[in-house]
């Protein structure tokens, strides 16, 4: 290593993964649900889709995490994603695609994809 | 791409209470359930919670499991890590809520904690300088290199109020200073670092190397930056087998990536570091005696002055700073005096790492800022004493320190303060003491330490100490006169005057300190025979209450002695005679009353 570039690009690298183990109280917490349920109808793919997309954009202040069973298994895989100060959004029948637009519309752009949330689902 | 981290705590705690398996059966398990493109197990150095060991910590969620058993990692592997659900009952209690899972950062040990040095203890892996660089790791070093001269980066250092934290605190930057400017000859000048951590209690030092080896490299080089030496020495211990070999894969990552070696950087500063391993004398911490160590010498010190600034290693101007120090040196760089300066008190700043030891709840390493009280410590943090009992004092500084007792827990400590009430900081060794220990006995475990480990090269260390430990060895035994304390006093004076090094001028301080707080009970034992906490064995004595007592004899079976018979009362309701101990076989060695279950057996 001859310059401070290189330094730096290891530590873009290396960002990614040391902020996961932080403890941030205005962070965004994305939530995939991994019981039994969500697991058999897809989830893990979408869990693993969204830490990479969210690694992958550098999206520092977003946790995707998981959870065990939310009690709509029909509606599985579900995510939950809370934002500090705002309203739960609930996203359900994911898939890694739809998730990939999560990441790009909501988690980056701001603001969330209506007619994929439980809201706009007729229960 | 890992979604979810386990951090499993690698350091010395939690290796020696079987980390290392735990690790191994993590990474079975974890493949087992497919999730090792998924889920990485990292080794970090310390957490600091050592009596929770082994610890491990699950990101993102946070979650904190203590006490680890190797036959628990499958469950929370098919629970926590496939299924998302926390295995709550094998959770850090005070994390686990009526609302969920608190953060470890909400909890009454790290609440009040301000982590600096130990930054990135039990967050990184440390033997993966990438995770130190994500850190911002070398940046600090770049950032001196590239955009400082020498004398901005002291400037800085003595802006920040940085003080050695081996001890006697003497300003950092005005080391750095003396040693840059005090010998204009162009020569080779040397950096070392002191890692002979040798205070009984103390492993703050070895928790920086176990956990952050990075920190301390990155900081020599600053410091011969600073200075204009190009070769740094680690005087480590051979006692510390993690701490040595994870250096030793630091500063062979450092180099590979030439943040060690020739023309760091491209800015044609060299700088290479090597390491020492000390044999484990604990005189080789002072300064002149490690510097005669690593030249191959018999670890003993030399007079000063000529200071080691002038006149250091291999005769060349030196400085040598203790591993905590150089843990705070990269911080400081990064953020800026100021930052620094603006936490501890007005002659103390920063923060200090504490080994919590003794009879306190929380066992461990804790960082906290100067200025933060005794109470804070041992009451919030640390959890306070275990089984009730009551606080009666806190030693500090090891064997050159002394002991602080209950009515001084609401001074803010600093180096000052400490001075003022009769002991030091040193290294940071803190060992709480409660009712059941006495404190003539505690004065004497740290003489008979500093008798063992004195050079022997000056007559005030080597004969005095061992003066002053079999005066104490005679007031233990009952045998002690009044003037013998008074003899004892003087002795502290004459040996705190006239010793060669540090060890020698403080190895008095814990007599001293006792001398000065607990005088009752030197008088307890010399007047009345007495030893009020029930700990010096010639001033006991056993005794079988009969009327408690059911005549099972079981105490008779376990003595050595032969010390208990039957007698002949039988006390009410009982079947059997009661037994009594003939006090002149009686070898008091605690057996009978540790096996009676009827407590019947007292000692006073």
């Amino acid at each position: 290593m001859k310059s401070l570039e290189e330094l730096k690009a290891i530590r873009e690298k290396m960002q990614g993964s040391v902020a996961l183990r932080s403890e941030d109280s205005d962070q965004t917490r994305v939530v995939v649900g991994m019981a039994t349920c969500g697991i058999a109808s897809g989830a893990r793919p979408v869990l693993n889709t969204l830490a990479e997309a969210v690694a992958e954009k550098k999206l520092d202040k977003v946790v995707v995490t998981q959870t065990g069973c939310i009690g709509l298994c029909q509606y599985e895989p579900i995510v939950e994603v809370y934002e500090p100060g705002k309203e739960k959004v609930t996203y359900v029948k994911m898939t890694p695609d739809k998730a990939l637009e999560v990441v790009n519309r909501h988690l980056n752009g701001g603001s969330p994809i209506k007619e994929y949330t439980l809201n706009s689902t007729t229960l | 791409m890992y979604r979810s981290h386990v951090l499993v705590c690698g350091g010395t705690g939690c290796t020696s209470s079987g980390s290392q398996k735990i690790m191994e059966t993590l990474r079975t398990e974890i493949a087992k359930a497919g999730l090792d493109k998924e889920v990485s197990v990292v080794q970090t150095g310390c957490h600091g919670l050592c009596a929770l060991g082994p610890i491990m910590i699950v990101y993102p969620e946070a979650v904190f499991y203590s006490m680890v058993k190797d036959e628990d990692i499958p469950e929370i592997v098919s629970e926590h890590l496939v299924k998302g659900r926390v295995v709550k009952r094998l959770v850090y209690e005070e994390t686990v809520t009526d609302e969920g899972i608190k953060s470890l950062a909400d909890t009454d040990f790290y609440k009040k904690q301000h982590r600096i040095a130990l930054r990135n203890c039990g967050v990184i892996n440390p033997e993966n300088i990438d995770e130190y660089i994500g850190t911002r790791g070398y940046e600090a070093l770049g950032k001196v290199l590239t955009s400082m001269t020498p004398e901005e980066v002291i400037q800085v250092i003595l802006d920040s109020g940085l003080r050695g934290r081996g001890g006697a605190g003497f300003p950092t930057g005005r080391k750095w200073q003396l040693a840059r400017n005090l010998v204009q000859d162009g020569g080779q000048k040397y950096v070392c670092c002191n890692a002979d951590e040798g205070d009984p209690g103390a492993f703050m030092d070895r928790s920086v190397l176990e956990g952050d080896p990075h920190a301390v490299l990155e900081a020599m080089a600053i410091a011969g930056y600073a200075i204009g030496a190009s070769q740094g020495y680690i005087y480590v211990r051979a006692e510390y087998p993690i701490a040595v070999q994870r250096l030793n894969i630091a500063i062979g990552q450092a180099r590979e990536y030439g943040l060690l070696g020739k023309d760091i950087f491209g800015t044609g500063f060299d700088f290479d570091i090597e390491l020492r391993l000390g044999a484990g004398a604990f005189v080789c911490g002072e300064e002149t005696a490690l510097m005669t160590s690593i030249e191959g010498n018999r670890g003993e010190p030399r007079p000063r002055p000529p200071f080691p600034a002038v006149k250091g290693l291999f005769e060349r101007p030196t400085i040598l700073n203790n591993v905590e120090t150089y843990a705070n040196v990269a911080q400081i760089i990064l953020n800026g005096a100021e930052w620094f300066a603006s936490m501890g008190t007005e002659k103390s700043k920063g923060t200090k790492v504490f080994a919590l030891g003794g009879k306190i709840k929380n066992t461990g390493l804790v960082e906290v800022p100067m200025g933060t009280t005794l109470r804070e410590i041992v009451e919030e943090i640390g959890g306070g004493i275990p089984n009730g009992k009551k606080f009666k004092a806190a030693q500090t500084g090891g064997p050159s320190g002394g002991c602080i007792p209950a009515e001084h827990l609401d001074v803010p400590i600093d180096y000052d303060n400490l001075i003022a009430i009769g002991s030091m900081m040193g290294s940071g060794g803190l060992i709480v003491m409660d009712e059941d220990n006495c404190m003539v006995d505690i004065a004497k475990f740290f003489l008979e330490f500093t008798v063992d480990e004195s050079c022997g090269k000056c007559t005030p260390c080597r004969i005095g100490t061992k003066r002053l430990y079999e005066m104490l060895d005679k007031i233990t035994k009952g045998q002690g006169t009044l003037e013998d304390l008074d003899k004892m006093e003087e002795l502290c004076y004459y040996i705190k005057d006239n010793a060669l090094c540090g060890l020698g001028q403080t190895a008095p301080n814990p007599v001293l300190s006792t001398l000065r707080y607990f005088r009752d009970e030197y008088i307890a034992h010399v007047v009345d025979k007495k030893c009020p906490a029930g700990v010096c064995k010639n001033l006991l004595t056993f005794t079988i209450d009969k009327e408690k007592c059911i005549g099972c004899g079981m105490c008779a079976k376990q003595c050595p002695g032969n010390a208990i018979s039957k007698t002949d009362y039988i006390a009410p309701g009982k079947k059997l005679p009661a037994m009594a101990i003939d006090p002149a076989k009686c070898v008091k060695c605690g057996a009978c009353m540790a096996t009676c279950k009827f407590k019947a057996i007292s000692k006073k």
